[in-house]
């Protein structure tokens, strides 16, 4: 574009500056949690929900909800960032890390792609998931993970958009190449890094 | 491997048209030179830059059909929003805007994607129903479709007149209104949020194979999702969408 764009008659609503710092690009700050999900919420019962890492490994591993729950968990507080322009700051969630579920598996994969119930799938480089990158949560702000917001857990990671936090997660197929998921196919960014403003395919 | 796709550039869009739909909404009617095909469901980004260079972006859902030239988006004025009291209440005839898409390919409708369709809507929700609606009425498309439309009153309904019009011209149009807070006198619409009976009533048997998609408030989404997935529809075939107000500033 020649010259520069305004919106004739548009004032805005600028963030306090230390909000400010914490907002990537195009974003703005919600005190509330929205919801969005592409299809209706699962509710599968927890004696029937394990983990399950599968894929590039030479057994696959799996956990049941009781596994699950002694494995150790840590608090975490980040702020989150929904491709459709909402941002949240300083959520509080407890859950497992990936490093913890990952630990003492050798692969030579290099993606993983969640997978959850109801057919939802994400994709993400392994190293976007490892080295305290990643949590498979069960706790949100004190209590049970709500299942519109992805209980029983839902995958974690809050340096990418949010969709890559997927929800109902039920495990993890290690992958040698990378393939894309859910919305990965349909016209959302194959990475999704907020800071670099990567919402769409080609962003 | 993921597709390699070229970047959905920013165009400027000139408002033609600004109509009035009910007290809080508004209709944009805009020219988008550069504006690609899309599908009905699908939805856009806008950004407004202030003079100092401050933006900011939203999405919103398209109303109009693709069959039509002039892209439309519906706005719901949010009392503590940023950008959607100026579309509703700044923005005039000749202004321009920057947006981008059309984004979003799953909560999207087709004729070729057959039916028979159930749309459910709340209030501003009906934006990216409508263009559906408006999309079969168009390419005159036999594909039968049930709507059912919450609104809070009488003059909250959005596109009423349209779609009364509508389904005196299509004989496979259905639609049943509920009006949750007040009812005029006379009403013979349901006066309750949508719930199974409702459903049971108006929607198709789960034999006849629906395609459902659903979009208003995340209570109303929640909740009819899940009496759909109950009365034994395909969850594969119940897309959803959540519109209207956050909690935040929109």
């Amino acid at each position: 574009m020649s010259d520069p764009f305004v919106s004739r008659g548009f004032q805005g609503r600028r963030q306090r500056s230390e909000s400010a710092q914490r907002l990537p690009p195009g974003q703005y700050l919600v005190e509330s949690f929205p919801v969005l999900s592409a299809g209706p919420t699962p509710h599968t019962p927890l004696e029937q929900w394990d983990f399950t890492i599968v894929g590039e490994i030479d057994e696959p591993r799996r956990w049941t909800w009781e596994e699950f729950q002694k494995l150790p968990h840590e608090s975490i507080t980040k702020d989150i960032h929904c491709v459709t322009k909402w941002s949240k700051l300083d959520t509080t969630w407890t859950g497992v890390s990936l490093d913890t579920l990952l630990g003492d598996i050798t692969t030579s994969a290099d993606y993983v792609l969640a997978f959850s119930d109801g057919g939802y799938t994400t994709n993400l480089p392994l190293e976007d998931v490892t080295a305290g990158k990643a949590w498979i949560v069960d706790i949100y702000e004190g209590g049970p993970l709500a299942p519109e917001h992805g209980g029983p857990a839902r995958l974690l990671v809050p340096h990418l958009y949010f969709w890559k936090s997927a929800k109902w997660v039920r495990g993890l197929r290690l992958l040698a190449e990378d393939e894309p998921g859910f919305w990965e196919s349909l016209g959302y960014n194959n990475y999704g890094d907020p800071w670099k403003e990567q919402r769409y395919a080609g962003d | 491997m993921a597709l390699i796709r070229a970047r959905l550039a920013w165009q400027r869009a000139t408002v033609l048209e600004l109509i009035d739909e009910t007290p809080r909404v508004r209709s944009l009617v805009l020219d988008a030179p550069t504006w690609q095909g899309y599908s009905a469901g699908q939805h856009l980004d806008v950004r407004l830059t202030a003079e100092d260079g401050y933006q900011t972006e939203r999405s919103y859902s398209v109303s109009s059909a693709p069959a039509n030239p002039h892209v439309t988006i519906t706005v719901e004025r949010l009392d503590d929003g940023e950008v959607s009291p100026y579309l509703t209440e700044v923005l005039r005839t000749g202004d321009q805007l920057e947006l981008r898409g059309p984004i979003g390919g799953w909560f999207t409708w087709r004729p070729a994607d057959g039916g028979p369709l159930l749309l459910v809507a709340g209030g501003s929700g009906i934006a990216p129903l409508m263009a559906m609606i408006r999309q079969k009425a168009a390419l005159r498309s036999p594909v039968p479709v049930r709507l059912l439309y919450s609104s809070r009153a009488y003059d909250e309904i959005i596109f009423r007149e349209e779609l009364d019009q509508l389904v005196a011209a299509e004989s496979e149009l259905t639609v049943a209104h509920t009006l949750t807070r007040s009812q005029p006198e006379g009403w013979t619409g349901y006066s309750r949020r949508i719930d199974r009976a409702m459903l049971e009533e108006f929607a198709w048997a789960a034999a006849e194979h629906p395609l459902t998609f659903i979009c208003g408030p995340t209570p109303l989404v929640e909740s009819v999702a899940t009496v759909c997935v109950e009365m034994g529809y395909a969850p594969e075939r119940v897309k959803t969408e959540r519109f209207g107000p956050t909690g935040g500033a929109a």
